[in-house]
């Protein structure tokens, strides 16, 4: 497992690349759900 | 021409998109998220790890499918961009807008992913080579596209003022797309292209192409979303 997660020495370039993406696709996604709520609370 | 091929036209109204949109949003959402995993669990479990770059490649199945996404998101924000500069269409200025900032979030991932590929693969963050800096403007393409539209209260103009920024700007998808053939770069060439075989094992390009599938799923539900914002922001 630690193995896994060592990436044979990569760890950083590897998990800094997919933990920034997915960091920043949620983000979009929390975001977007709060401007959603608020276009339809206001009419 | 009969009536029925004109029937899509329909949808063309943000009235009766919007309760569409949620339908297909929630389904490309579902199918975004399926494929992620599916995607993932090859690129890490059963593509092979690379001959010469061992695991650091893995940060193709990411940076890959979000340079495709960058590009490709910006031709279609253009094409609608256009299409509501000729037909003076309402929904089109939207999907535009709605589509500039999803498009700079992969651009930047691409970015951001390829700087820290970079690193352990040629020993530098960045360098302004014609791939790297073509894509850099991208960004700034897009960054420029919102904060303009952003700059103008009246929707109407703001989507006219963002068009021709953004039809403008398409000359650099091209010189992004052939920017490896046309100077010497440090990048890479293209690894997959639709005349020869891609030069990968096939563990790699499917776990590739699954992601790329993923994202682009996830561009049309979080697209659509916003459109609806859109609509009802403003109408």
């Amino acid at each position: 497992m630690s193995e896994f997660f060592a990436m044979g020495g990569y760890a950083l370039y590897v998990w800094g690349s997919y933990g920034v993406a997915f960091a920043l696709l949620a983000l979009e996604v929390i975001l977007l759900a709060h401007r959603s709520r608020n276009a339809r609370r206001t009419p | 021409m009969s009536t029925d091929s004109l029937k899509w036209l329909w949808y063309a109204s943000p009235q009766t998109f919007y309760p569409l949109a949620g339908i297909l949003a929630r389904g490309c959402a579902v199918a975004a998220a399926v494929l992620a995993v599916i995607g993932l669990y090859i690129g890490f479990f059963v593509a092979p790890t690379d001959a010469q770059q061992g695991e650091a490649y893995r940060i193709i199945f990411i940076h890959v499918p979000a340079a495709w996404m960058s590009m490709f998101l910006y031709v279609v924000m253009a094409f609608w961009a256009a299409i509501g500069l000729a037909f003076n269409t309402r929904l089109s200025g939207m999907m535009a807008t709605a589509l500039a900032p999803t498009g700079a979030l992969f651009t930047f991932v691409a970015l951001w992913t390829g700087a820290l590929w970079g690193k352990p693969t040629w020993g530098t963050w960045w360098v302004w080579d014609a791939r790297l800096t073509s894509e850099l403007i991208l960004l700034f393409l897009y960054l420029g596209f919102m904060a303009l539209q952003a700059a103008i209260d009246e929707p109407r103009r703001a989507d006219r003022a963002g068009a021709v920024l953004a039809i403008v700007g398409v000359i650099n998808i091209p010189i992004i797309y052939y920017s490896v053939e046309w100077w010497n770069t440090l990048h890479q060439g293209a690894s997959v292209s639709l005349k020869s075989a891609p030069s990968m094992a096939a563990t790699m390009f499917a776990g590739m192409i699954v992601m790329a599938a993923a994202f682009w799923m996830y561009s049309i539900a979080v697209t659509l979303v916003r459109v609806r914002c859109i609509i009802l922001e403003r109408e």
